[in-house]
C-alpha cells in the first residue's frame, strides 16, 4: 500500500522527536486554546516551577463554560453573581495578563465558545495541530487540522513547552456517501455514525470523514460532524480541506494574506489523503437512507430514527438503567412525548446556519405553552450576524429566550440548567445523566428537530412542519 | 507523584458501562481553581445507600472495577483528581476512554482493561483482594488466585513506576523544540 493519509501528513510534520518503543513522540502544537475551567491549575504549575508560557503568540483564551448567558452590560465588567464562577473568571483574567496570553473576555466582540470562535477568527487552519483542555477540540478537524482534547496536566505541558508526548493513534475512515433527504442534517449524520460504531467504537483512532456527503457539507456542517467525533470515542476527526475550507478562511481576520495566503494555499492543497492510503478501519454510512435522528438514552450512541420505537434493553443492565432514568418505554417511539425545555446552542450546533435552521421552523409559529426555548448563539459574531438577519426577532416573537453567547445549558455549570425530571430536546452533544442539570433528561437532536419540539411542545418529526 | 509497583486492595464493584466523567465528577464542581478536595464529590449524583461506593466494605478500597468505556466524555482531569483524592489508584474495566486513560496515568491511577472472562471472575469474588503487579503487568484475584495480563505501554508503565513527571521530560527537550521551531519558520 502506498499513499499517505491526511492524518499522517499532519502528524509527521509536527514530530519534534520520533516515537520509540520506550517513549512516545514529542508532538508540536501549533495552536493552544484555553478556557477558564481547565486552565487555572495548569497556570499554577507554571508559577510553582518558575516557567513562562513558551509561545503566547500560539495561545488564545476565552471564557465560555462558567459564564452566565443573561444580558450583559454594554460596558464595564459583567456582574457574575456566582462567587465560584466569578473567581474562576477573574483567575483566567489574571493568568492571561501575567503570562501575556490573548484573552477574548466578556465584552470582547470575539468572545464565545472556544470551538466556535477559533474557526471564526481564522486561528484554525488546515494542517495545524490544535489542543485545548476540552474534549470537543475535535471540532477544528473540520478544517483538516489534527485537533484533540487534553487534560489539565497536558494544558500545562503545552503552555510551558508547546509540546506533548503522544503515541501515534490508529486511523479510521468514515465514508458518508449520498444526498441527505429533507429534514436530515449533519447532526443526524453524525448521530447515525455514533449509533453504528458505539461510544467506544473510535477509541484509539483518529477518524477521517470522506465521501460525497462530506464534500457537499458547508464548513459549519463539517464542524458539527467533527465536534461529535469524541462521542464515538475518537479524540480527533478530520476532513481534508477543499474550496469550502479556503472560502471560509479567506473571510477570516487572522487568515494569512497576500503572498502568505498563496503559500499557505499550496500547502493546504497538498494535505489530501492519497489514493491507496491505508486505514486501520473503515465504516460507511448511506446518507440517502437516513431520517432525522434523536437519542432516547443516556449516551449519544442511543440515536434512533425519529419515528422508530425505542429498542429493548436486551438484558443489558446499563441500558435498562438508562431507559429507567429517561422514563422511556421500549417498543414505543419517542414521537409525541411532551418536552419542557428546548435548547438550541453549544459548540455542536450554535453557528449561524444552525440558528437559521431553527428559525426557519419557528418563524410564524409560537413556542408551545409550558415550553421554555433557549437560543444561545455560539459566539458574539454569530449573535451579531443572526441579529443582522433578524433571527433574534423571529425567536423572540415566538416567545423564545435569546441569550448571550456561552456554553449555557450544554454543561449546566453557569446557571442555565434543567430541573430534576425535566425533559429537554437539545442540540448539544451529551445526554449523560445530569449533564444538563441534576436529574434532567436530554434528547439530543438537530436544530430542526429541536425547533419542531419547541413549537409543538412534543417530540415531532420536523418534516411534518416543513413546507414543500 | 508516588511511584507504584504493586497494589494490593479490595475493590469496589461498580458495574457501570459508559461511566462518563460528568458522572464521575459533575460539572457544577468544576468551578474550583484547585485540584484538591474533589474526592468528596466523586459520583456526587449517584451516591446513596444503594451505590457501591457507599457500602461499608468500600472503605479503604483502592481499586474500582467497572464496565465498558470507563471515563468517556469530557476531558476534565477533575475526574482522576477526584478518584485519586478519594484514595483510588487503579481502575479495572472492560474498556477505558482515551483521554481519561492519559489523565489517569498523570495522577497515579493505573488503567487496566481486562476481558469479559476475567471480569466475570471478579464479579464472582467481590470480597477478594486484587493484586496488581506493574512489573509483570498482571492482575490477580488474591495472591495465588486466577491472574490475567494487561497491556500498558512501556512509557506509561515507567511513568507510574518511577513517579515520572512528563513536564520534566518535555522541558529537557527544549533545544530540540527550538530547533524544530527554527526549521518550520525557515520553511514558511
Ligand atoms: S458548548 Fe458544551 S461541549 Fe462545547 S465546549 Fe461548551 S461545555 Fe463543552
Amino acid at each position: 500500500m502506498s499513499g499517505q493519509t491526511l492524518f499522517a501528513k499532519v502528524w509527521d510534520a509536527h514530530v519534534v522527536a520520533p516515537e520509540t518503543a520506550a517513549t512516545p513522540a514529542t508532538l508540536y502544537v501549533d495552536l493552544h486554546l484555553v478556557h477558564e475551567v481547565t486552565s487555572p491549575q495548569a497556570f499554577d504549575v507554571l508559577r510553582e516551577r518558575g516557567l513562562r508560557v513558551r509561545r503566547p503568540d500560539r495561545t488564545v483564551a476565552t471564557m465560555d463554560h462558567s459564564i452566565p448567558t443573561t444580558p450583559r452590560p454594554a460596558r464595564g465588567p459583567q456582574l457574575i453573581s456566582d462567587p465560584e464562577a466569578r473567581a474562576q473568571i477573574e483567575r483566567l483574567e489574571r493568568n492571561c495578563a501575567e503570562f501575556g496570553v490573548k484573552l477574548h473576555a466578556l465584552g470582547d466582540d470575539q468572545q464565545g465558545i472556544v470551538h466556535v470562535i477559533a474557526p471564526e477568527i481564522g486561528l484554525t487552519r488546515p494542517g495545524m495541530t490544535i489542543t485545548c483542555g476540552d474534549s470537543h477540540t475535535s471540532t477544528h478537524g473540520a478544517f483538516g487540522a489534527l485537533a484533540f482534547g487534553i487534560g489539565t496536566s497536558e494544558v500545562g505541558y503545552v503552555l510551558a513547552t508547546q509540546c506533548l508526548l503522544q503515541r501515534r493513534p490508529k486511523t479510521m475512515r468514515a465514508t458518508m456517501d449520498g444526498a441527505p433527504t429533507r429534514g436530515v442534517t449533519a447532526k443526524d449524520l453524525v448521530l447515525a455514525l455514533i449509533a453504528k460504531i458505539g461510544t467506544a467504537g473510535g477509541t484509539g483512532h483518529v477518524i477521517e470523514y470522506t465521501g460525497s456527503a462530506v464534500r457537499a457539507m458547508s464548513m459549519e456542517e463539517r464542524m458539527t460532524v467533527c465536534n461529535m467525533t469524541i462521542e464515538g470515542g475518537a479524540r480527533a476527526g478530520m476532513i481534508a480541506p477543499d474550496d469550502h475550507t479556503y472560502q471560509w478562511l479567506a473571510g477570516c481576520p487572522e487568515a494569512p494574506k497576500g503572498a502568505a495566503w498563496e503559500r499557505a494555499l499550496a500547502y493546504w492543497r497538498s494535505l489530501q489523503t492519497e489514493p491507496g492510503a491505508a486505514f486501520d478501519r473503515d465504516v460507511t454510512i448511506d446518507v440517502s437512507a437516513l431520517t432525522p435522528m434523536i437519542t432516547f438514552g443516556t449516551d449519544p450512541s442511543t440515536a434512533i430514527p425519529i419515528g422508530s420505537p425505542v429498542p429493548d434493553a436486551g438484558g443489558d443492565p446499563s441500558r435498562a438503567r438508562s431507559l429507567a432514568y429517561m422514563g422511556v418505554e421500549a417498543g414505543k417511539p419517542l414521537l409525541g412525548r411532551k418536552v419542557d425545555v428546548v435548547f438550541v446552542g453549544s459548540c455542536t450546533n450554535a453557528r449561524l446556519s444552525d440558528l437559521r435552521q431553527a428559525a426557519s421552523v419557528v418563524k410564524g409559529r409560537r413556542v408551545a405553552p409550558g415550553v421554555r426555548m433557549m437560543v444561545v448563539a455560539g459566539s458574539q459574531q454569530v449573535k451579531k450576524h443572526a441579529e443582522a438577519e433578524g433571527l433574534d426577532q423571529i425567536f423572540r416573537d415566538a416567545g423564545a429566550e435569546w441569550r448571550e453567547p456561552g456554553c449555557s445549558m450544554c454543561i449546566a455549570m453557569n446557571g442555565d440548567r434543567l430541573e430534576a425530571g425535566q425533559y429537554a430536546v437539545s442540540t448539544s452533544n451529551r445526554n449523560f445523566e445530569g449533564r444538563q442539570g441534576q436529574g434532567g433528561r436530554t434528547f439530543l437532536a438537530s436544530p430542526l428537530t429541536a425547533a419542531a419540539a419547541a413549537v409543538t411542545g412534543r417530540i415531532t418529526d420536523v418534516r411534518e412542519l416543513m413546507a414543500g | 507523584m508516588e511511584p507504584i509497583r504493586t497494589i494490593v486492595s479490595r475493590f469496589v464493584w461498580l458495574p457501570l458501562d459508559d461511566a462518563d466523567t460528568d458522572q464521575i465528577i459533575p460539572a457544577r464542581f468544576l468551578k474550583t481553581t484547585s485540584r484538591v478536595g474533589l474526592g468528596a464529590h466523586l459520583f456526587a449524583d449517584r451516591r446513596g445507600p444503594d451505590f457501591p461506593l457507599d457500602q461499608p466494605d468500600a472503605k479503604g478500597a483502592k481499586v474500582i472495577v467497572a464496565g465498558r468505556n470507563f471515563g468517556c466524555g469530557s476531558s476534565r482531569e477533575h475526574a482522576p483528581w477526584a478518584l485519586a483524592d478519594a484514595g483510588f489508584s487503579a481502575i479495572i474495566a472492560l474498556g477505558i476512554a482515551d483521554i481519561f486513560r492519559a489523565n489517569s496515568i498523570k495522577n497515579g491511577i493505573v488503567p487496566i482493561v481486562v476481558d469479559a472472562a476475567f471480569h466475570a471472575r471478579l464479579a464472582a469474588d467481590r470480597a477478594a483482594e486484587v493484586v496488581i503487579d506493574l512489573d509483570k503487568l498482571t492482575v490477580s484475584i488474591g495472591k495465588d488466585g486466577p491472574s490475567a495480563p494487561f497491556v500498558l505501554d512501556a512509557f506509561s508503565r515507567h511513568c507510574l513506576m518511577a513517579g515520572v513527571d512528563e513536564l520534566g521530560l518535555l522541558l529537557a527537550q527544549t533545544d530540540a523544540i527550538s530547533a524544530y521551531e527554527k526549521r518550520v519558520e525557515a520553511a514558511s
